[in-house]
């Protein structure tokens, strides 16, 4: 039998507001431990929460842009849990009367687009760090709690069980990374936490309309983790089923190092929340004219950026969508066209050389040592023809390291392209006379032969001459 | 000349007029509480090298000839439920048995703007969760009027101390009548403020949406004092109100000429000590003849408070005392590994009380029951509130007995925990609906135990209540009276 997979994912978004959600202690990341706290987020007894409204604001905004309703009467509620690392024994959280509701957002996965609808977002607080003397916290004899992180701001963006592919999936958390970002509400740093997901997976027989029973992996952070650990759970649940078995409802750990999901918990040992209003904290309400405001203050969404780009450059949508997938590229793009750099050849060489640069040195692309500016002045030395292409691959590495102009590197290195015509005569004179033999063969309908002369022109200017006029004199020295 | 039982604002007036100073008044209320505190037991911890310290400042401040406000050298009591930054703050539990704040509540913050002496923090009922002070982990507080009564609860030791001259002032915290009652009981004034007037910042949260701070005094001018000093907006409590708050001793003249007193009659029902109606009744009489209209009104759900109350207090207390796991702070008990820690942490330093309420509130919450326990309270709090919206269109103030009975014997309740939260009949409904009430001594039983009278105001309205409490406390002469301190034996 076939089965279809249909996954859904609940993603923790930290907020990048300078204070925690609840007191004023700064969010920080990489701090002392134990230095961003204060009695509020320890929750020594007595002390009570306050909103942190920009907390709302982002909240609202991240609504806004996924297409959510804003539920104007929202409020916190309490949910009850023991673990060491949550101060108060439940975390401040919203359940029934989450701040959005009822949002989507397009994806396109090999060309084809699809709409994935969310349930809600709320806003919560994150927990602590548990630091184990040992690698987890069975095999320790003790833990210290690290409670810089207890408060700061997360939203949960849950979603629709829409998808049905790891590639789905891993292309909606891109989505919405994107969004994030573009909204300026989240670094969106998976490596540091800011972005992590809980995934629910589930299989059922094509066209079945049920939903077949679920499991739940939690805290993945990694675009690579995502798509790993749905494989191997779509593999395992197909195993399972086609055994005659039945899917246990449970929450199950991703290991990535071995690429396989593990038991944690099963439904039996499932918490009961206990979830109830907060009553330290009013109800948010929100009018109108707030929700007006925040909408007017959006920018460009990764989705009309996108629109723009293809309409406007011509680019294609799969350029487009690339150079649009992260606010900071989009913005790079925009700078590199603004100095008059053709925008396909701009779109090339940020998705080609830039992009394996930056790569291979894990530098992000607003701290790019190759600006925006000087890029763009690099590719209007290739549009005038100072340069080749191929020239220009060594011009850009060289930029890499040395902060000069493009055109200063190009005289000092003396890579200024050979456009003058005696010069360039010269050296295919001599390699027609060098070459008798490749000669013979172009005149004798072997029209691959002129590569090699090409070639011999080439090395003989260092690769300075302008291929074209190299080709096109040839061609006309040796006749059709 | 012993000093400790004048009330605070005539204490004042001598200092002002410098004819005693702060050490010699801290020094004389030092000395009362040496000699019964071993009696009564109001405190669960004593600062007299500090209350000695603050009372020779404030003597230096008037020795310069700057002013003094009221509250400046005046000893008073601290309820052990609010932090205060640098002494224990153990909420009668065990499991705080240690625990020293490293901040100060709000109150405590707008106390110490006026240098007042501090002279300790009192007793109560663990976590504030009693009516006698009796579930107090460390030592139960003797009622002075009668050491073998309680002297109610759970601000059993704040409403003690002032009845006994151990404290001329005193803060307490009231849930469901934890001011009030205890007042009633040990015959001084117990002021529970509109929730929100007062910050709720540092105040060991028992029950979030009804918990409010109020003064214990001993006559209803103090209280006012007390109210004006405490109240206002804090941006640390997201609850407090935003309201402009006035000032309560311009409410404190004699007149209720035309004011509308409602007469619950849901108030008076079974269950009420005769002594106690007639006390009441009397006051009434009282108000009568000083020209208010009397009006009996209903609140018709009345009999639906208890219910609510004892389903959403232990519900929110549930959560609010989930903090106390051993992890960070308070006492430990280990276990192999963590939940045995966690575990054997709560069952041994919590007390039974505690843990009964605890298991209510759970259960109140948990999968299944949610909607059939702690939401129908909701909805039930939701009648009560315009109960009251609907009766407060005809009258100014309500008054009832706050306590259907007197003070009684301790351990005579303890057993019978049903018995005792039905004590709560009439203090918890102004919990449930927000509002400010005040109890005033009215009269005593023929065993020579204080009666109160609780008078109930609008939202936001102590002015009103205050005013009538004073009309009758100027006709009377029971807030004059000292407690004996004696027992039945």
């Amino acid at each position: 039998m076939n089965y279809e997979a249909v996954i859904g994912l609940e993603i923790h978004c930290e907020l990048k507001t300078k204070t925690k959600i609840f007191c004023g202690c700064a969010t920080g990341f990489g701090a002392e431990q134990n230095t961003h706290v204060c009695p509020v987020c320890l929750g020594l007894p007595g002390v009570l929460p306050t909103i942190n409204k920009r907390v709302v604001e982002f909240a609202i905004k991240a609504g806004l842009a996924t297409n959510c309703e804003i539920n104007k009467y929202s409020k916190f509620d309490r949910k009850n849990y023991y673990y060491p690392d949550l101060p108060k024994n439940w975390q401040t959280s919203q359940y029934d009367l989450p701040i959005c509701i009822n949002g989507w957002v397009d994806i396109d996965v090999e060309g084809q687009k699809k709409r994935i609808r969310l349930t809600r977002i709320h806003m919560e607080e994150d927990a602590g760090k548990l630091v184990h003397s040992g690698t987890t916290i069975k095999d320790s004899i003790s833990s210290d709690v690290d409670y810089n992180r207890t408060g700061v701001p997360l939203l949960e963006i849950v979603s629709e069980p829409d998808m049905r592919s790891a590639a789905e999936a891993r292309a909606y958390m891109e989505k919405i990374k994107a969004i994030m970002e573009y909204i300026d509400v989240s670094n969106c740093r998976m490596e540091e936490g800011n972005l992590r997901a809980d995934i629910n997976v589930s299989l059922r027989p094509e066209g079945s309309e049920e939903l077949g029973t679920r499991t739940e992996m939690k805290n993945i952070n990694s675009f690579k983790s995502l798509e790993d650990a749905i494989n191997y759970e779509i593999e395992r649940q197909t195993e399972v089923l086609e055994d005659g078995g039945h899917v246990v409802q449970e929450t199950r750990t991703f290991d990535p190092a071995r690429g396989i999901t593990l038991s944690m918990r099963s439904k039996e040992n499932a918490h009961d929340y206990r979830y109830m209003p907060e009553p330290d904290l009013p109800p948010i309400i929100t009018s109108d004219e707030t929700i007006e405001k925040y909408r007017a203050e959006l920018p460009e969404l990764p989705d009309a950026r996108r629109a723009r780009l293809e309409k406007d450059y011509g680019l294609s949508d799969y350029d487009a969508g690339i150079i649009t997938s992260t606010r900071a590229m989009a913005e790079y793009f925009d700078a590199v066209v603004k100095t008059g750099a053709d925008a396909k050849l701009a779109a090339n060489w940020i998705m080609g050389d830039l992009a394996n640069a930056l790569n291979e040195d894990s530098v992000d692309i607003a701290k790019s040592p190759v600006e925006a500016q000087r890029l763009g002045a690099m590719i209007l030395l290739i549009m005038k023809n100072t340069i080749s292409g191929k020239i220009a691959k060594k011009v850009f590495k060289e930029m890499w390291t040395n902060p000069d102009a493009p055109e200063k590197i190009v005289k000092d290195k003396g890579l200024v392209q050979i456009t003058d015509t005696g010069a360039i005569e010269k050296a295919v004179d001599a390699a027609i006379a060098a070459s008798p033999k490749a000669v013979e063969e172009y005149k004798g309908g072997k029209k691959k032969a002129l590569g090699a002369l090409v070639g011999q022109v080439m090395k003989a200017t260092k690769g300075k001459a302008n291929p074209q006029m190299v080709n096109q004199m040839l061609v006309a020295k040796l006749g059709n | 000349m012993r000093y400790f039982a004048q009330p605070g604002h005539v204490l004042h007036d001598m200092l002002v007029k410098k004819e005693i100073s702060a050490t010699e008044l801290t020094k004389d209320v030092l000395a009362r509480i040496e000699e019964v505190e071993g009696t009564i037991g109001a405190y669960l911890t004593l600062t007299k090298e500090t209350a000695l310290k603050e009372a020779a400042a404030v003597d230096e401040k008037i020795a310069r000839g700057e002013r003094t406000t009221f509250l400046e050298g005046l000893p008073g009591a601290i309820k052990d439920n609010i932090c205060t930054c640098g002494v224990r703050t153990t909420c009668a539990s065990k499991i705080l048995e240690h625990f020293v704040p490293p901040y100060d509540a709000t109150v405590m913050k707008k106390i110490k703007a006026v240098s007042p002496v501090l002279l300790g923090k009192t007793n109560l009922d663990e976590f504030a969760m009693g009516g006698s002070t009796e579930n107090s982990a460390y030592h139960v507080t003797r009622n002075p009027w009668n050491t073998d009564c309680v002297p109610g609860g759970s601000s059993g030791g704040s409403a003690a101390a002032v009845a006994a001259g151990m404290a001329i002032w005193a803060l307490g915290s009231d849930t469901g009548g934890s001011i009030r009652q205890p007042a009633s009981f040990c015959g001084v004034v117990g002021l529970k403020p509109t929730y929100g007037r007062v910050s709720r910042y540092g105040l060991v949260a028992y029950a979030s949406s009804l918990d409010q701070i109020g003064p214990l005094a001993r006559d209803v001018t103090d209280a006012a004092n007390l109210l004006n000093i405490i109240s206002g907006h804090d941006e640390m409590d997201a609850t407090s109100s935003a309201a402009k708050v006035p000032d309560f001793t311009a409410a404190l003249r004699e007149d209720v000429k035309g004011m509308k007193i409602g007469l619950p009659k849901e108030y008076f029902t079974e269950g009420m000590d005769p002594e106690v109606e007639k006390a009441v009744r009397e006051a009434i009489e009282t108000y009568r003849s000083l020209g208010a209209e009397i009006i009996e009104i209903s609140l018709p759900h009345t009999s639906y408070a208890i219910s609510t109350y004892y389903l959403i207090a232990p519900a929110e207390a549930a959560t609010n005392l989930q903090r106390y796991d051993g992890v960070s702070y308070g006492e430990r008990v280990d276990g192999s590994d963590l939940v045995e820690m966690m575990t054997n942490t709560r069952t041994e330093k919590f007390g039974e009380e505690v843990k009964r309420r605890i298991m209510i509130g759970n259960y109140a919450l948990s999968a299944g029951y949610y909607d059939a326990y702690y939401l129908k309270a909701l909805k039930v709090r939701t009648l009560i509130q315009q109960d009251y919206t609907a009766a407060f269109e005809n009258v100014d103030v309500i008054m009832c007995p706050t306590a259907p009975t007197p003070a009684y014997p301790i351990g005579s309740m303890i057993s019978d925990p049903l018995q005792m939260y039905l004590q709560d009949i009439c203090t918890v409904p102004l919990n449930l609906a927000g509002l400010p009430g005040i109890s005033i001594p009215c009269g005593t039983s023929s065993k020579g135990m204080p009666i109160g009278l609780q008078i109930i105001g609008k939202a936001l309205d102590e002015e009103t209540i205050l005013r009538a409490a004073y009309t009758y406390e100027q006709s009377q002469d029971y807030h004059k009276e000292l407690a004996p301190l004696g027992g039945t034996n």
